[in-house]
This record gives structure tokens, C-alpha cells and sequence, in this order.
């Protein structure tokens, strides 16, 4: 072996040594961070809102477990979250009622056991098949089990659902978890429990054989391993943590009823996963962060929210179908070349364009939509603090200007986004050959 | 990784923090009240007209001078119809210092406001908040289920049927019955409260059909009514409110189906079009505690002044007309209780509440029963169809209007409760 | 509930004539997904929206011209919206991969039924059955058949034999069929496969709104009438066998004809086991299933058929390949 190559495999040694460094010192910032963000914050929403995003994260990774890294279309994974927290209420409700000495904090591990327990059984009809067939079928048992919810009443409770109360098992250092503070806490170590546990899992040979399942199912086959058993896999391990996300969310609302295993539970992952990126494991952490965000503080800013929601997933399947995680890590060389700085004018170019344009598309969607339903209050409305009358013309032109001018401005702008990427990109890989 | 991890961690403290950063406005010159109801989505239409109809209601109080010097302010909560975010922002309203909750569309949504208030209160001393129910109707929430912080202004759907089965068993024309509802808690509730009440009247109606299907899922009843047409029934008492009740009596129109239609909800969105549509001339009756044309001189000042603002806001660009006569009940018992108890604590004010006699929108006397905060009032029978020179109000743009049938006594709906109220030591 | 022999006929009859209806109408849009999916391999999850466009524009073009200007109108524009959908979005989608296309649809979905409720508002409309139609056909025993009703039944015959005739016997039927099987060869024999698929594409939207307009007067004209009737489209599909024209049409007559006569079946598991003498519920923790009529579950037996012809028929009854 030359010096030199002993160099350099030293070289590699010793950066993937600090890479590993690096690699643990984040999940150490991580947990940091969880444990200290409600220290930054006021507000007792802001624990509300956390512990909101705190459990749709370990839904959307488990949810990610079959779409981004089995590559199955699930339509119906709400069933192993509702069911999971279906079955945690009942356990809180029983334990509470012989007085069994369980502390609340291990019930989240019961509807994860639910959860499992259901993705065998599903798992183990569904999995057979891949595909279409598979999102047909997880299609099908999704409104079979959403519908059930609401004829099966001594389980699922009807309508009303059934309700549980946090405060009255068994207590662990005078923690009652009566208020939202120690919901969070518990929410938060649950998170990061699963988060480590479900990003190990990628690092397993499961893990791979998922990978490798996705990308080429014959080709998994003759490498020898059963693909169909590693989907089941996959199926039944993401049911687990589902269903631990439920019985999270069944903790902090103390009340699960049909809705938690209905379509649009189904759909809200399925959208959270997407928007964040499928192909990187932060990629449904920053969407079910994004989604929940956008879920509960959207109305409040426009009713037609849906819309804006609808828009938004569109956009992002057209434009970024690898998520938001996807964008980011396109910018992942520019960054380790410093060089990322040399994009900034190009994309502050774009997005004023971006911007002006999406102003105009808002304007017009507010106007309409005042115009449909709010008749009683008169023509007048105002859009970012300015008042005008959608009876008259100028709104509707300024609107038009707004929406036609950003698209031509923008057109214009991207020559120079794609110049400044590719020259970018030239001096990171020359960067990259220096070094 | 690196960048993945930095990048991540950037996005999520941003994003974390515009929504802590929102201005938590606690103005003390305001009593606000949260309206939690459906704001976007299928059902959104049924929420804005409550929602309208509490905020001309709070205008109304604001322009007599409020109550202790103070405005009322109604604040829209949109909870998407949907258990879980129903919670969520009924916490985000206690957050933003709201102490005064109102909701009715779905006794689900009800249930899980309650139960929560009750253990928010539990938890929270001295930040209590305070639940008034304007249109859930399940009996369970004044009995089995009933909380001190819980008021109900909306007849219970037992007293509906009470008061409805007082009606029929004069009616001698009424001999097979068929029971159509929707297959849930509200549904089940009025099924079975039919069933025993008109045993109990009316022995000699046979009952000749009990169907229950499902909520909101059916496009076309034809089947249903063939079912109806069947069983030879010449009345038909059902539950079911929104497209349930529109598409049924389309459906019944199409194939010519001859009979009564007793209903709870014949006034909703929709439904007087579907009526007018079908031509059920004076076929259909509604029971409830109001509705226009009942011929009393401030409830129609009232609503000739509330079509007069909602111009155009009904369903097909129709004026809007008043469907919750409750909620200007419970907006003025609020103001009165604030006043009489010269706070705006929400103890002190369900305190001044309970037993608290008014005369009511519609005229005639109601109390707030102190046992277990069920609204007691006079229910109306109505007919809908052609209208007199006595019914000024037509409802939908269809030319016609209510018409009333019967009046039962607040006495008259009395029933007996199972509620054992905790009361908070004052 | 004991009926005599000519109530039980009536109620057969009119279940009957009702369950086909209600198929025909299923197969109108069963129809288009089937061809559109077939072709470009996309289950076009916004189908059920085009329907709700055309009823909502048979609505809108209704309140000038009245209804029959609308029958023809409203397809044609709901074809090319979906056409310029197509073209201009899905296309672009198509590089990123099915399950790409897939979700382009499940958001399109989203977004029309948004933009549906900005236009007309969340209420129901007031589409009415045109004035020469609003009578009753004939009558069975003591019910009525609204001649509106035969008409849709025979309209939507009549698509079915045109669209038959245009498969088989027109020269871009035969293109189509071949591209259904045979996409690259056709590519290569010279024809513009991507126009044909923004056709296809057009012509199976329009299908839906064909079926939205004449539906829309007799059923309901809301926001919410594509979410109703999506999931159960999809299922007809599927157990047809995707891609099999001839079983969307057995699928689409069986849905009917099962979600009609399971309205008319009041019989319990209870029941059922009364017939044998049994009489107590030997579960007593599932006394929900127990009591639970054929009736009541009726709406979800279709998911029930769905999940089992996927386990033990993947192809679907009479589709030739797999799911």
C-alpha cells in the first residue's frame, strides 16, 4: 500500500469518525432541544401545538416506513393510530377501575402492542401484494374499519367515542399529568424514544432489505430473501409505532372516537409524509411539523384554508416530489463547499417574484371567496390590513397584474436561479477535486 | 447528515415560533365568547349561520350597552367537525383568555367539550371556563353525563319527542308510523324515544318499520322509501337534518310516496327547498322552541331585522332567517346572569344562572332548570307549506313559510332528570 | 315486518329498477377511470370530482339556457378541463413515477372540491329535472317511476352501446384499444400516444360529468358529492378487475344491485341464528355484531367485497391482469 492511500484511508478514518461524532452530538441537540423548548416559551398553547406535532412526527415516520422506505401507498394507515389509541383508553379505563399498579407513562407501548397486533392481521392480507393492489386494499380496509367504528358502539363508542381520564392512574413522583406541561414531557420522551428507535431501524438489514424491496422486488427475491415477508415486515413494525402514536394522542385529548381511524386521519399522514419528503428520514419530521402547523393555525388566518392546504401538496407533488427534505438536501454539496452564499441573490430574486405571484393567486382566492359567502357583509374586505370593495374593478385588476406580472417576473428570474446553481455546483465540485 | 440535521432543526425552531409569537390579546374591556363549531369544509354552512347569528346577537347586546360596561365579542373556532380539533381549539380559546364556550352542531363534538371543561376546571381552579350548549340535543349531557359547567338551551331530544308525541296522539289519522333515523347517538336517541313514547300514548300505532342508516353517506333514498312504500305507513318520524333529510324527501316526491313527515330538523339548510321541491303542501312538521311566523310582536321585529342584515347569505342567495331561536335566549340570559351577578367569573355566572327565569324569544316563560341546566320552554309544532296573510316570513326564497300546528307548554316538557350535580365549593 | 306477496313483488321491482339505475350511473364513471387507467396506468383519484363538475356546470349552464343545452355543455367542458389537466399537469407528474400521479389526483381532488365551495357555496343547489321530464313514467303497483329516472337509465344505456360501438368500430377505438394494451407499439406505428392519452383522458372526464348532470337534478348538487361516491368508484374498478371495460359493467350493476336489496334485507346475525334455534348471543362482548341488520351495514359491503376479491381474486372478476 503507497503512503499515500494510507493517508488517505486515515483521512477517511478520521472524518467518518467525526461524521459518527457529529451524527450522535445531533441526537444529543436533539434531545436537548426537546426537553428545553418549553423553557423558551410562554404560552400554554405552545404545549398544545408541540405535543400536536410531537405525536403526528412518530405517525408520519411510521407512515414513512412503508411509503418512503418500502415504497407501499398506504390509504389507510390511520386504522393501527385509531386502534392503538382505541385500545389505550380501554386499558387506562380498566386499569383505573381494579386500581392495577401501572403508571401512565408505559401506556403508549400498550396501543404500540395494539397496533402491532393489527398490523399482523391486516398486514399479514395486505402485504401479500404490492402496488396499486396493496393501496387498493388498504384503501378498502380503512373505510371498512372506519365504517365499523360507528356500528360496533361497546368498542368504539359511536359518535361521542370513548373518554378516559390521564390524572387517575397510578402516580410516578407526584406526576399527575393532569396539566399539558407533563403531557408534553411524556409526548416529547416518547418521541425521541421512537424517532432513535425508528431511524436505527433504517440501519438495520431490515432496513436495507426495505430499501431494496422498493426499488426492485425481483431482485430482493434472488438475493434470497422472501420480499413478501420483509413487507409484512415493515407493515407490522410501522402498525407499532402508529399505534403508539395514537395512544399518544389518546393521552393527551383523553378521548378517541371514530375520526381517529377515519379517511382523513389517513390522508393528513399520508400528505404530511409527501410534503416533508419521502426519501429522507427527516424528510416526515419536518412535514408532520409543517402539517400540523398549518392544520391548527391556518384557520385562523383564512377560512378557506383547504384550499391554500390543497394547493400547497399540488405544488409540491408538480414541483418537489422529493418533499421539503428533498430541496434541502439538494443544497447539501453547495453547503459542505461553501458556496451556498452564491445562490442567495438568485433565489431572493426568485422568490420576490414567487412571492408577488402567490400574492396575486391569494388576493384573487380571498376575493371570490368573500364574494361567495359573505354577501351580508357588503362588498368590503381588506387583504393584509388593506381595505378595498370587490365591486370594484381595481382589486380584480390589481389581482390579475399581481398574478401575471410575478409568473413573467419569475420566468425571468430562473435563468439566472439555474446560472447561479450550475456555476454553484461547478465550484463545489471543483471544491470537491481540491480537497 | 450534517446539513440535514442543522437544516432541520433551523426549520423546526422557525416554524415553532411564529405561533408563540402570536399576539395573546387579553383586553379586559371585552367578554368573549369562543364559537366552536364547523367553519370550513361540507358541514361549514351550517356553522356560519350560527355563527352569524351570534355575532348580530352580540351587536344587539354591544348597542344596549353590553353588560357591566363591557362589549361581548363572539371569536369563530373552526373545529373542522372533528373530535380531536375540536379540543385543540377550544384550548387555543383558553389560551387567548377566553373563559366563555359555545358550540352545538353534533352532540359528539358537545360530549367532548364537556368532559374536557369539567377536567380542565378540575385541574385549573381559579381559570375555569364555562360551556354553553346551544344545539347539541343528546339527553345524555343534562343526565347521565350533566356538569355543573355545562347549560343546554335547545329542548333535549327526549323532550322533542315528548312534546312531538303529545301532539300525534290527538291526531286520530295516525295509525302505522315508520321510524327513519340516522345511525348514530342522536339517531339511536330519538329512535328509542319514539318507540316508547308512542307505546306508551298511542297503543294502537303500529310501528311499522325501524330503520336506521348511515350519517351523511346516502345518495339516493329511493330505496328507502320504497321500503316505506312497503309498509303501507301513513306517517313517518324521522331525525335526520342536512342532505339525510333533503335527499329523503326528494326521493319520496319521485316516487309519489303520500304521507306525513314528522321531523326535528325540516328547517335546516336545505331543507325547506327540498320541501317546497317535493310539494309536501303543510305534510311536513318540525318541532323546536321557534320559528318564524309564530305571530309574537318582538320575535318578528327581530326577525324581519335579521333578514333584513343577512340579505342574501341563505341557501340559493335568499335572505337568511333565524333558526336558532336559542342562542338569542342564551345571549340574553349571559348578559342577564353577568349582570346579576356583577362578575364575569364563570363560576359566578353559572351560579346566576341556575333556575333563571326569562321570557323567551318566542314569548312565554322558560327557566333554566337548576338541576341539571336543561333550558325548560314552549315547543312549537309547525307545518310547512303555502302561507296565509297571518305568516309574513316565507323561508329560502320558496314563497312558503311555517305554519304553527301546536304549541306545548313548557310544563308540558318537563321530564324527569338523573343528574347528580357536583357542584364547585363557592 | 310481514309483507304481502304483492308489496314484496313492488319492493323487488322497484329495488330492482333502482339497483340498475344506480349501476348504470356507477358505470358511467366506472367507465372512464377504466379506460383512462388502463392506458396511462393512473387511478385518476379526482374522477369523482369531474362528476361533481359536471353537474355543477349543468347547473350553472342550466340557469341560462335550461337543461338540455347543459347535457351536452357541461361534459364538453368538464372534457377539456381534464384534458388541459392532463396535458399541463399530470404530464409533467408522470416522470416522478405512479405513485406521483397518484397523489397529483388525491390533491386535485382536494383542490376542486375547494374551489367547487368558493364558486357555488357548501349548500346544496336547486338543480331541477327539466319540466317535460317531470312526470311519472309508470306505475308499479302504488309507486310511481319518475319518467326523469328512465330517462337516465335509458341515457345512460345509450352511452354505454355509443361507447361500445366507438371501441370496436371506429378507427381511434381501435387505436385506443390498442393502446390499452400495447402502448409502444402503437408509439411506434406513428400515432401521437400522448395525444391520445390527453384524449382518453378528456373523454373519460367527460364521461364523469355525463354522469353528474343527469344525476345532479335527481340526487343531490353539493360540495361534498364527489367525496360521497369516490371510495365506492373506486371499488367498482377494482373488483371488475382494473382495466376491464366489460367488469366495470358487471361491478358497477352488482354495487348497485347489492347496496339497494342490502337497504331492503332487515336481518340480524341474530336472526340468522334464530333460524337454528339459537337464540342467545353466544358472545355476549360482541352484542353489536350480533344485532347489526343486513341494512345497516349495507354501505360498507362494498369495502367488504372489495378487501376479499383483492385476497383471493387480485385480477378481479374479469380482469386479465394484475392488480
Amino acid at each position: 500500500m503507497s503512503e499515500g492511500a494510507q493517508t488517505a484511508s486515515m483521512g477517511r478514518s478520521a472524518s467518518g469518525i467525526l461524521a459518527t461524532a457529529l451524527r450522535y452530538a445531533a441526537w444529543v441537540v436533539l434531545a436537548a432541544l426537546v426537553l428545553t423548548l418549553p423553557k423558551m416559551f410562554t404560552s400554554s398553547f405552545a404545549f398544545t401545538l408541540l405535543s400536536l406535532m410531537g405525536i403526528s412526527i412518530i405517525f408520519a415516520l411510521s407512515y414513512n416506513m412503508l411509503l418512503g422506505q418500502t415504497g407501499m401507498l398506504s390509504f389507510g394507515h390511520a386504522v393501527y393510530y385509531g386502534l392503538g389509541g382505541f385500545i389505550v383508553v380501554h386499558a387506562m379505563n380498566t386499569i383505573t377501575k381494579n386500581s392495577l399498579p401501572i403508571p401512565l407513562p408505559l401506556m403508549p407501548l400498550v396501543g404500540g402492542v395494539a397496533g402491532l397486533f393489527f398490523g399482523i392481521v391486516f398486514g399479514s392480507v395486505s402485504t401479500r401484494r404490492g402496488g396499486t393492489a396493496f393501496a387498493m386494499i388498504s384503501l378498502g380496509l380503512g373505510e371498512l374499519v372506519a365504517s365499523s367504528a360507528l356500528i360496533l358502539r361497546s368498542f368504539f363508542g359511536g359518535e361521542e367515542g370513548i373518554t378516559t381520564n390521564r390524572t387517575k392512574l397510578l402516580r410516578i413522583f407526584d406526576w399527575s399529568f393532569g396539566p399539558q406541561t407533563q403531557v408534553y414531557y411524556l409526548i416529547a420522551i416518547w418521541c425521541f424514544i421512537c424517532v432513535l428507535a425508528m431511524y436505527a431501524l433504517t440501519r438495520t438489514p431490515l432496513g436495507r432489505m426495505c430499501n431494496a424491496v422498493r426499488d426492485n422486488f425481483e431482485r430482493a427475491e434472488f438475493v434470497g430473501y422472501n420480499p413478501q415477508f420483509v413487507r409484512f415486515l415493515a407493515f407490522s413494525l410501522s402498525g407499532f409505532f402508529a399505534g403508539i402514536a395514537g395512544g399518544l394522542a389518546a393521552i393527551n385529548f383523553e378521548i378517541v372516537n371514530s375520526s381517529y381511524v377515519g379517511a382523513e386521519q389517513s390522508g393528513t399522514v399520508l400528505l404530511a409524509a409527501y410534503i416533508g419528503g419521502v426519501g429522507f428520514f427527516s424528510g416526515p419530521i419536518i412535514g408532520a411539523i409543517l402539517v400540523t402547523w398549518l392544520q391548527v393555525m391556518l384557520s385562523d388566518i383564512t377560512e378557506v384554508w383547504q384550499l391554500y392546504f390543497g394547493l400547497l401538496f399540488v405544488g409540491m407533488v408538480m414541483f418537489a416530489p422529493f418533499g421539503i427534505s428533498g430541496l434541502l438536501m439538494m443544497h447539501a454539496p453547495l453547503w459542505h463547499a461553501r458556496v451556498l452564499w452564491r445562490l442567495v441573490p438568485a433565489y431572493l430574486l426568485a422568490l420576490a417574484a414567487g412571492l408577488v405571484m402567490l400574492t396575486g393567486v391569494s388576493l384573487l382566492i380571498e376575493m371570490a371567496h368573500h364574494l361567495s359567502t359573505k354577501t351580508s357583509e357588503g362588498p368590503m374586505m381588506s387583504f393584509m390590513h388593506v381595505p378595498f370593495s370587490v365591486h370594484s374593478f381595481l382589486p380584480w385588476l390589481v389581482a390579475a397584474v399581481l398574478v401575471i406580472g410575478g409568473y413573467f417576473f419569475f420566468r425571468l428570474t430562473w435563468p439566472h436561479v439555474e446560472g447561479a446553481w450550475h456555476t454553484a455546483l461547478m465550484k463545489a465540485r471543483e471544491h470537491g477535486s481540491a480537497a | 447528515m450534517k446539513f440535514g440535521w442543522r437544516a432541520k432543526l433551523a426549520g423546526a425552531v422557525a416554524l415553532v415560533a411564529i405561533p408563540f409569537a402570536m399576539p395573546v390579546s387579553g383586553a379586559d374591556d371585552t367578554i368573549k365568547i369562543a364559537y366552536v363549531d364547523p367553519l370550513s369544509g361540507g358541514m361549514a354552512s351550517i356553522g356560519e349561520v350560527g355563527l352569524k347569528t351570534f355575532q348580530y346577537l352580540a351587536d344587539e347586546l354591544n348597542a344596549k350597552g353590553g353588560a357591566l360596561g363591557k362589549k361581548f365579542e363572539i371569536v369563530g373556532y373552526d373545529n373542522k367537525l372533528n373530535a380531536q380539533e375540536t379540543l385543540v381549539q377550544v384550548q387555543k380559546a383558553i389560551d387567548s383568555g377566553i373563559r366563555i364556550i359555545t358550540q352545538g352542531n353534533g352532540s359528539a363534538f358537545a360530549h367532548a367539550i364537556n368532559e374536557f371543561v369539567a377536567k380542565y376546571n378540575e385541574r385549573n381552579p381559579g381559570k375555569e371556563v364555562i360551556f354553553f350548549n346551544y344545539a347539541a340535543v343528546d339527553p345524555a349531557l343534562t343526565n347521565e353525563k350533566c356538569s355543573f359547567w355545562h347549560f343546554r338551551w335547545d329542548a333535549n331530544s327526549d323532550q322533542k319527542m315528548e312534546a312531538l308525541t303529545n301532539y300525534m296522539k290527538d291526531r286520530k289519522n295516525i295509525k302505522k308510523v315508520y321510524l327513519i333515523n340516522q345511525d348514530y347517538s342522536f339517531g339511536q336517541a330519538v329512535r328509542s324515544a319514539a318507540v316508547a313514547m308512542i307505546k306508551a300514548k298511542r297503543p294502537d300505532i303500529e310501528i311499522v318499520g325501524d330503520e336506521m342508516h348511515p350519517l351523511a353517506k346516502i345518495t339516493d333514498f329511493s330505496p328507502y322509501i320504497a321500503k316505506i312504500k312497503a309498509s303501507g305507513a301513513d306517517s313517518v318520524i324521522t331525525g335526520n337534518w342536512g342532505q339525510d333529510f333533503s335527499l329523503l324527501l326528494k326521493a319520496a316526491a319521485d316516487a309519489g310516496l303520500q304521507t306525513d313527515w314528522y321531523t326535528y330538523y325540516a328547517g335546516g339548510t336545505g331543507g325547506p327547498t327540498a320541501m317546497k321541491q317535493a310539494g309536501l303542501n303543510h305534510r311536513v312538521f318540525a318541532i323546536g322552541e321557534g320559528f318564524a311566523n309564530v305571530g309574537y310582536g318582538p320575535a318578528d321585529e327581530f326577525e324581519k331585522a335579521f333578514r333584513a342584515k343577512y340579505k342574501a347569505d341563505g341557501a340559493g342567495g335568499s335572505n337568511l332567517s333565524l333558526f336558532y331561536p336559542r342562542a338569542v335566549n342564551e345571549m340574553r340570559m349571559l348578559q342577564a346572569a353577568i349582570v346579576k351577578a356583577k362578575s364575569i367569573e364563570p363560576g359566578k355566572i353559572g351560579a346566576a344562572l341556575e333556575g333563571m327565569k326569562v321570557t323567551v324569544f318566542d314569548g312565554g316563560e322558560g327557566y333554566m332548570r337548576a338541576d341539571d341546566h336543561q333550558f325548560i320552554q314552549p315547543i312549537y309544532i309547525v307545518s310547512f307549506g303555502e302561507r296565509s296573510a297571518k305568516e309574513p316570513f316565507d323561508e329560502e326564497g320558496t314563497g312558503w313559510g311555517w305554519r304553527t300546528a301546536g304549541k306545548i307548554e313548557a310544563a308540558n316538557t318537563v321530564l324527569p332528570t338523573t343528574c347528580k350535580m357536583n357542584r364547585p365549593a363557592s | 315486518m310481514y309483507l304481502g306477496w304483492a308489496a314484496l313483488l313492488e319492493l323487488v321491482l322497484v329495488s330492482t329498477l333502482n339497483g340498475v339505475l344506480y349501476g348504470m350511473l356507477l358505470f358511467l364513471m366506472a367507465s372512464g377511470l377504466t379506460l383512462i387507467f388502463s392506458m396511462m396506468g393512473v387511478l385518476n383519484f379526482a374522477h369523482a370530482s369531474f362528476y361533481m363538475l359536471g353537474a355543477f356546470f349543468g347547473f350553472q349552464i342550466s340557469q341560462f339556457t335550461g337543461f338540455w343545452p347543459g347535457l351536452v355543455l357541461a361534459p364538453l367542458l368538464a372534457g377539456v378541463i381534464g384534458a388541459l389537466i392532463e396535458r399541463y399537469g399530470l404530464r409533467n407528474v408522470h416522470r416522478h413515477g405512479h405513485v406521483a400521479e397518484l397523489l397529483f389526483t388525491f390533491g386535485l381532488a382536494f383542490v376542486i372540491e375547494e374551489v367547487v365551495q368558493i364558486i357555488w357555496g357548501k349548500l346544496p343547489l336547486d338543480y331541477r329535472i327539466p319540466p317535460s321530464l317531470d312526470f311519472s313514467a309508470f306505475t308499479i303497483f302504488s309507486t310511481n317511476y319518475p319518467a326523469y329516472k328512465m330517462f337516465m337509465l335509458l341515457f345512460a344505456i345509450g352511452i354505454f352501446v355509443a361507447l361500445l360501438l366507438v371501441l370496436t368500430r371506429t378507427r381511434i377505438g381501435l387505436i385506443i384499444q390498442a393502446s390499452l394494451t400495447h402502448p409502444h407499439m402503437v408509439g411506434m406505428l406513428g400515432h401521437n400516444v400522448q395525444r391520445i392519452f390527453m384524449l382518453v383522458f378528456g373523454l373519460g372526464c367527460a364521461l364523469a360529468a355525463v354522469a353528474g348532470v343527469i344525476a345532479g337534478p335527481a340526487l343531490v348538487t353539493q360540495s361534498n358529492m364527489a367525496a360521497l361516491l369516490g371510495p365506492i368508484l373506486f371499488v367498482v374498478v377494482v373488483i371488475g378487475g382494473l382495466g376491464s371495460l366489460s367488469g366495470a359493467f358487471v361491478a358497477s350493476l352488482l354495487i348497485g344491485l347489492l347496496q339497494t336489496f342490502a337497504v331492503a334485507v332487515n336481518l340480524s346475525t341474530a336472526d340468522a341464528f334464530g333460524w337454528f334455534g339459537i337464540h342467545t348471543n353466544p358472545l355476549p362482548f360482541l352484542s353489536d355484531i350480533w344485532f347489526v341488520t343486513v341494512a345497516q351495514i349495507g354501505p360498507i359491503m362494498p369495502y367488504l367485497l372489495l378487501v376479499l376479491i383483492l385476497i383471493f381474486r387480485p385480477t378481479g372478476l374479469m380482469g386479465t391482469r394484475d392488480t
